[in-house]
């Protein structure tokens, strides 16, 4: 029952979601990386903080595959606090009594944004497979519309960590002028062979659901929960380390006193993965899951410049900052140091820091000290840079 | 003495006031090993330069940039290679040269990446390191070289003259050269190399590529 209720309520979120929506008309359509015209194109957005009158202050928050535009507000479907309200809000890092904080659904998501669970106008019915197939920078791509109507020439920031890092990557690649300064976090240039090898995982296990229904599960009034849940579970492994696995659940029990023979959850470790597993199917769309990892796969900026990912960066004004964590072993210190050598090879102003976790991958959602540190004083730096007043 | 009499947030090394007082207003410089910041700090409120920096030392790094420093972490053996031709007016490596593997390689990428490079060392060569070698037949500890040889940094000490010959070995040519001893007094090292070999604690040379080389 209460499982119904959330897919009810998620449903709702992904055509009329609870925040701002800027709908764009049949009229402007997104032209995407395969060639395809996608319209009429909803953005759903939150922003926190204000605007001010020379419009400098917006910093816009890239989202990670599973995230979503509540930042720094409750969830509407989880009735959670903000993914990284530890790091945005008034007097915290990215301070919103200082600055404007802009953060949209990505399209492909399922949150209000445009994606295979909305309505296509063409049938009356959700998308499904006959979303397009997008990449990062048709993301990318939205959002410019967004900022555009916001009426905001340049930004003073894109952040964003993991697939967040990726859009903060394009974001600064193809809008220079627009990005005053970029910090991508814990992500990389392009989707390394394992990382997509997983996400192949993930996207099997959600089509051989037989509630799947090839991709049509919403017409039947199913949702393919166990291949949704067995896919997060693996994916969380992932986000993960191998350190902080054992320091948090070792080899203990739950729920027992003892080994029960049996193929129920004994160790405290598959009871959280199954726990991860479920509620993560409660808010998030199946489709929407296939989509979003494929655009992640798909993501090779340095191919998209000939090969040399420094010519993704030549003549950059933007000033980054580029954090990376020391158990990260989805997105390694190696591929962000791989982004600084581009772009130092085109003498762009970069700060480079690796902070030392043994949250792995997780890591850029937590409060780190160290990292909240770099956050903030990047910032205030860029900030007096910028004209901003402290 | 110094003609940054009265430079913001000192004291400062005696090296990074004659390194700014080398570096033109406004340029552009690369800080190879540049510690907690404070000589980029220094440069960027008395010459208004557009810096940045390299640390081998992650909590440092952290900090710089916490203090809203443009640095990154990474190793100047390694990583000075992916810098452009002439992508600075200033690369700048003070007191670091005799922690790096290999200095040659680091000094000509310096002089590559810079118009010009500066670099202050500690002078192996001073007479108070000259006289504990022979005195006591054991490698020199100093205020300036404090740790014991099997927990040193500095792998690579040389003599003014060393490095001297280390720069006609690489084509470049001497615009500047400062040694100073303990009080930080500079003494002009033209007037004599092997005197300022024997009294200068540490030297400060801006140098750059010959030209046609």
């Amino acid at each position: 029952m209460r499982a119904d209720a959330e897919r009810n309520t998620r449903l709702a979120e992904a055509n009329s979601p609870s925040s701002e929506v800027l709908r764009l008309p049949e009229s402007e359509p997104l032209r995407l990386a395969c060639d395809q015209l996608l319209a009429p194109i909803s953005i759903a957005y939150q922003t926190y903080g204000t605007l001010n009158a020379a419009k400098s202050n917006a910093v816009l928050i890239c989202h990670a595959l599973t995230g979503d535009q509540y930042v720094a507000s409750e969830h509407p479907v989880t009735k959670k606090p903000g993914w990284w309200e530890t790091l945005v809000g008034p007097g915290k890092p990215i301070d919103t009594n200082r600055f404007f904080v802009i953060c949209p659904n990505i399209l492909g998501g399922c949150m209000g944004s445009t994606g295979p669970a909305s309505i296509d106008p063409k049938s009356g019915k959700p998308y499904g497979l006959n979303f397009p197939v997008i990449t990062i920078s048709d993301m990318v791509n939205a959002q410019v519309r967004l900022i555009d109507h916001l009426g905001i020439e340049q930004l003073f920031c894109v952040v964003g960590g993991s697939m967040g890092g990726m859009q903060v990557l394009e974001w600064a690649a193809s809008h220079t002028d627009r990005v005053f300064c970029a910090v991508p976090i814990a992500t990389a240039a392009w989707h390394s062979s394992q990382n997509i090898a997983f996400h192949e995982v993930g996207r099997q296990a959600v089509m051989a659901d037989p509630e799947w229904c090839g991709g049509d599960y919403h017409s039947f009034g199913k949702v393919p929960r166990n291949g949704l849940a067995v896919a997060r579970m693996a994916a969380h492994i992932t986000y993960l380390s191998e350190e902080a696995l054992h320091s948090k659940f070792g080899r203990n029990l739950q729920g027992c006193s003892e080994l029960t023979f049996s193929f129920n959850a004994d160790f405290q470790v598959e009871s959280y993965l199954r726990h991860q597993g479920s509620t993560f199917v409660d808010r998030f769309d199946a489709n929407s899951y296939l989509y979003i990892t494929r655009a992640m796969d798909y993501f090779d900026l340095g191919a998209e410049h000939g090969d040399v990912l420094a010519n993704a960066f030549r003549g950059t004004k933007t000033r980054y900052c580029v954090v990376s964590f020391t158990s990260d072993w989805l997105y390694p210190t190696r591929e962000s140091r791989e982004i600084v050598q581009a772009l130092n090879a085109v003498a762009a102003n970069v700060s480079f820091v690796e902070i030392e976790s043994n949250n792995g991958h997780d890591s850029f959602l937590l409060e780190e000290p160290e990292f909240f540190a770099t956050i903030r004083g990047f910032l205030n730096a860029a900030g007096v840079k910028r004209g901003l007043t402290v | 003495m110094l003609k940054i009499e009265n430079p913001p947030h000192g004291p400062h090394r005696v090296d990074h006031l004659l390194i700014a007082e080398m570096v033109e207003p406004g340029s552009r410089v690369l800080d190879v090993g540049c510690g907690d910041g404070a000589l980029l700090q220094l440069l960027a409120e008395t010459k208004a330069t557009d810096g940045r920096g390299v640390e081998l030392s992650r909590d440092r790094v952290n900090a710089c940039v916490t203090r809203g420093l443009s640095v990154i972490q990474g190793d100047a053996d390694r990583d000075l290679a992916d810098y452009p031709d002439q992508a600075f007016d200033y690369a700048i490596l003070s007191l670091t040269i005799q922690a790096t593997r290999y200095p040659k390689t680091v000094l000509e990428n310096l002089l590559r990446i810079g118009r010009h490079a500066i670099v202050s060392f500690p002078n192996f060569g001073h007479w108070r390191i000259r006289m504990e070698l022979l005195l006591t037949g054991r490698m020199p500890q100093t205020q300036n070289l404090p740790e014991p040889w099997y927990t040193s940094p500095d792998a690579h000490l040389c003599t003014i003259k060393d490095f001297a010959d280390l720069v006609a070995l690489v084509d470049a040519q001497v615009e500047e050269a400062v040694a100073f001893n303990t009080s930080g007094r500079r003494l002009p090292i033209r007037r004599s190399i092997s005197l300022q070999n024997l009294f200068g604690e540490k030297a400060v040379f801006l140098l750059r590529k010959r030209y046609g080389a």
